[in-house]
């Protein structure tokens, strides 16, 4: 029995959500490709046969040689790894990712939370400066503010984190607006709750299904937006391996080295649809739990 | 004794896949004569609201719903749902719904709708005859003003104006059944007298038959001749309603009774929510069997 | 003569969108003695949800003054006054956070109060959930598995759990079963007694007012048409809007159809000897 004081998460309806994503083939086929592509990036240096192809020099013996015996998926033009490259490439992705939502999604739930209960002129000011931001087109955005910048890692990661959160805002903003108008919230006023208690304690609990399942969509479309500013050479870099970076290097070479673009961009095809079938998944085991 | 419009037969009805079942109804029969008012009375989760969908074909199509027994209408059997049920619904059998502003479509006038319903089971009526019996269909439900009535979207109405649209909808095409449910239970208790009073008189002068679903009793003995009691899936007592209110014998219909609270005061027994009473086996009061050769 | 623990001076209450000015009470002068269980009756329009609200500070009127204690009330509110005066809703599906378990939501006024210390709240939910006729296991589980009676039991013990003076029924029964129902009625009325609690019953259900009601106030279309106590009323109702709310209301039993015939026919009421 856990403290009377605790959250709990529904026995009843938490393992219907599990039945009903277990039940769907495509959700687990999404979680299968992300759990290996999770696991490759984690062990890259011991999975991987060449790591210290990562830095700019790898075989000259070898330069440009298409899939082959020694390198299962061939080589680029320094003669490195491609298949090395990748999953290296799959790190820093995920890496990228995960710190992008992980400051972006702080920042849009609590806009959201806090516009969506206030309402009156903190809903207005919060919203229409949110609206600023979802009005322009996200790649224009991060172009913008990555040509003030210097193109690193981490201004990347700055660009693209200023034009995320404000998806998180309205999508909150939205949930907490239909929260409100329920019963428990009103409850809590009339016991006279602080209002940090109803944003955080009673409203956030039942935003989480939605945090969750925009997040895992997001991982996806993060990493396909830091492959575009790469692909433009806005983004990550030589010689640290970046799957937009490798797609575009590559596409010069098209189609004689057909091997430099294909395998970098299947590796962005498959982290983005397996992140978008477990997102997917959970919506509906979320929606199955009501 | 004239011919049952409806009779149902040892309707069973379960939900889900076929790993797992939940049964809702264990066996209800029941049945509806010309021109009689029958009230199926019962709780939430007792099962009336769905006995009344079966009936009305309205449930079968889904994958998840297992319904055997016999559901006779019309000369017809429905328990397999169907185009001939289909056929029937807003025309032979016409149903009227708890919240009525909700059950109106928005999108469209109410002179539009009307002219839907009088052209249901392929009637051909022209424009001007329909609008014509339309506007006689709503004077006899005391709808002050007819035109704008009819020009009105049902959100511009009042709950109990699109109470009266519904009854003289369901009635237009003179139905042999009308099935109501719930009818005016989110209505206020002046305005849900009045509608009840106006559907007893219009079914009364057509001589339609009418089954009441609801959770009322107070609304049940007002408006019926005959009621059943249904609790968790099963009918627990069958009697006229002089019978049933004057000398209730089953401890659910007992209890029912007895909770409900009185105008006339006299405090609140103590009861228990549930018991296996309420489970005993059902009682028919006499002369209310269910009819033997049925041919509805 | 004591002062009523609840008193509305002179309420009005309009409200405006879009250019309209609706009134929904009309000078509103109504008291409310301690420990009486003053039912507030009419129907949609009626005002009896603005005074709810009026009551628990959640809009502030118009026009007039709500004085509790003989105290008026601010518009921002201590603590201390928020305390006092509790609610309980009309839908109990949407009362409690699915996802917080009871024994959360019944705790939660006893941390923001800060009643008792600590260590002891535990006992205390439990004590509060034996109080209302649930199992203290019941703490731990979500709100999810339970019954439309069971939620509302859980949401009066956490109105309970306030310590309150006053508490505010907002048709707390009228979503239930009438067995249920039975049930719910039958513990408001014990907990009022045993803690001499005031409530203001806002219902639609005149059989519910006489089942439980020592008071009962009518209300139409933001004015009070008539109050006095329930047997009274209902021996002898002043107003014709009275009567014809109770001429409404569908019964089960000869008595009362005779006492609403009677009722309906402006006598005095015969069935009220009975009671």
């Amino acid at each position: 029995m856990s403290e009377p004081g605790s959250p709990v998460l529904p026995k009843r309806g938490g393992s219907k959500a599990v039945a009903a994503y277990f039940g769907n083939p495509l959700s687990v086929g999404g979680l299968l490709i992300v759990v290996v592509i999770v696991m490759l990036a984690a062990l890259a240096d011991y999975v991987t046969p060449f790591p210290d192809h990562v830095g700019p020099i790898g075989d000259f013996a070898a330069m440009n040689t298409g899939p082959g015996e020694t390198y299962k998926l061939g080589t680029d033009t320094m003669g490195r790894d491609l298949f090395t490259r990748i999953i290296f490439g799959y790190r820093l992705s995920l890496i990228m990712a995960v710190v992008v939502l992980a400051i972006a999604t702080p920042i849009g739930v609590i806009v959201g939370l806090v516009a969506g209960y206030k309402g009156g002129w903190t809903d207005y000011v919060l919203m229409r400066l949110t609206d600023v931001f979802l009005a322009v087109p996200p790649l224009v955005l991060a172009m913008a503010i990555m040509g003030f910048l210097e193109p690193t890692l981490m201004n990347g990661m700055l660009a693209i984190t200023a034009m995320w959160w404000p998806w998180y805002a309205r999508l909150i903003y939205n949930v907490t607006r239909a929260e409100a108008q329920e019963g428990y919230v009103l409850a809590a006023e009339t016991v006279g709750a602080s209002t940090a208690h109803i944003l955080f304690r009673e409203i956030l609990p039942n935003c989480w299904p939605s945090i969750l399942t925009k997040m895992t969509l997001d991982v996806g479309f993060v990493i396909l937006m830091a492959s575009s500013l790469s692909f433009l050479g806005l983004g990550v870099q030589p010689p640290t391996p970046d799957l937009g970076s490798m797609v575009a290097d590559g596409a010069k070479y098209m189609p004689d080295a057909w091997w430099l673009s294909l395998w970098p961009a299947i590796a962005i095809l498959l982290v983005v649809l397996g992140f978008n079938l477990v997102g997917d998944g959970l919506r509906e085991a979320f929606e199955a739990e009501g | 004794m004239t011919e049952a419009v409806l009779a149902i037969r040892d309707l069973r009805l379960a939900f889900g896949s076929r790993r797992s079942q939940s049964a809702v109804l264990h066996g209800i029969s029941l049945h509806v004569r010309a021109g009689e008012k029958v009230a199926l009375v019962g709780e939430s989760g007792s099962g009336k609201s769905v006995t009344a969908r079966l009936a009305m074909g309205l449930l079968q199509e889904s994958p998840k719903v297992h319904a055997t027994g016999s559901i006779r209408f019309d000369g017809i059997e429905a328990i397999d749902g169907g185009p001939e049920i289909a056929r029937r619904r807003g025309n032979r059998v016409a149903m009227i719904f708890q919240d009525p502003t909700s059950a109106l479509n928005p999108t469209f006038r109410i002179r539009g709708q009307f002219r839907d319903v009088l052209r249901s089971g392929g009637r051909r009526i022209s424009v001007a005859d329909a609008d014509a019996r339309a506007e006689a269909a709503l004077a006899e439900v005391s709808i002050p003003d007819l035109k704008r009535a009819l020009d009105s979207y049902a959100f511009q109405l009042s709950g109990g104006m699109n109470q009266r649209v519904m009854i003289a909808m369901a009635l237009a095409n003179r139905p042999a059944l009308l099935i109501a449910d719930e009818p005016g239970t989110a209505l206020d208790v002046t305005v849900q007298a009045q509608t009840l009073a106006l559907m007893h008189d219009l079914t009364e002068k057509r001589g339609t038959a009418v089954l009441l679903i609801s959770h009322n009793l107070g609304v049940v003995r007002e408006f019926a001749d005959r009621v059943y009691v249904i609790y968790r899936g099963r009918i627990v007592e069958h009697g006229t309603t002089a019978q049933l209110f004057r000398d209730p014998l089953h401890p659910y219909t007992r209890a029912l009774l007895a909770a409900i609270p009185k105008i006339s005061g006299g405090g609140l027994p103590d009861l228990p929510e549930r018991s296996p009473d309420f489970e005993s086996p059902m009682i028919t009061h006499e002369g209310c069997g269910e009819p033997q050769g049925f041919s509805a | 003569m004591t002062t009523p623990i609840l008193q509305l001076d002179q309420i009005g209450k309009v409200f405006s969108a879009d250019g309209h000015r609706v009134t929904a009470l009309d000078d509103v002068s109504l008291g409310f003695e301690r420990g009486e269980c003053h039912a507030i009756v009419g129907e949609s329009g009626s005002g009896k949800t603005t005074i709810a609200n009026l009551v628990l500070g959640l809009m502030l009127p118009t026009s007039g003054a709500i004085l509790f204690n003989g105290v008026p009330l601010p518009g921002d509110r201590s603590h201390a006054q928020k305390r006092s005066i509790q609610l309980v809703q009309q839908n109990p599906l949407s009362a409690l956070n699915p996802r917080r378990s009871v024994g959360a939501s019944v705790r939660l006024p006893l941390d923001v109060h800060a009643i008792g210390v600590s260590a002891d709240r535990r006992q205390r939910v439990e004590a509060l959930l034996a109080e209302v006729g649930l199992d203290a296991d019941m703490a731990s589980r979500s709100p999810r598995g339970l019954s439309g009676g069971q939620r509302q039991r859980v949401a009066i013990a956490r109105a309970l759990a306030c310590e309150p003076e006053l508490i505010v029924l907002d048709e707390p029964t009228s979503a239930l079963d009438v067995l249920v129902q039975a049930r719910v009625l039958q513990l408001l009325h014990r907990l009022r007694l045993a803690h001499g609690l005031t409530y203001l019953f806002i219902t639609h259900d005149l059989a519910v007012v006489r089942s439980i009601a020592t008071r009962v106030s009518v209300f139409q279309k933001g004015r009070l048409v008539e109050t006095g106590g329930v047997d009274a009323i209902f021996a002898d109702p002043k107003s014709a809007y009275t009567r014809q709310l109770i001429g409404a209301v569908p019964v089960v039993t000869d008595e009362e159809a005779q006492l609403r015939e009677a009722i309906r026919a402006g006598a005095p009421g015969t069935g009220t000897a009975a009671s």
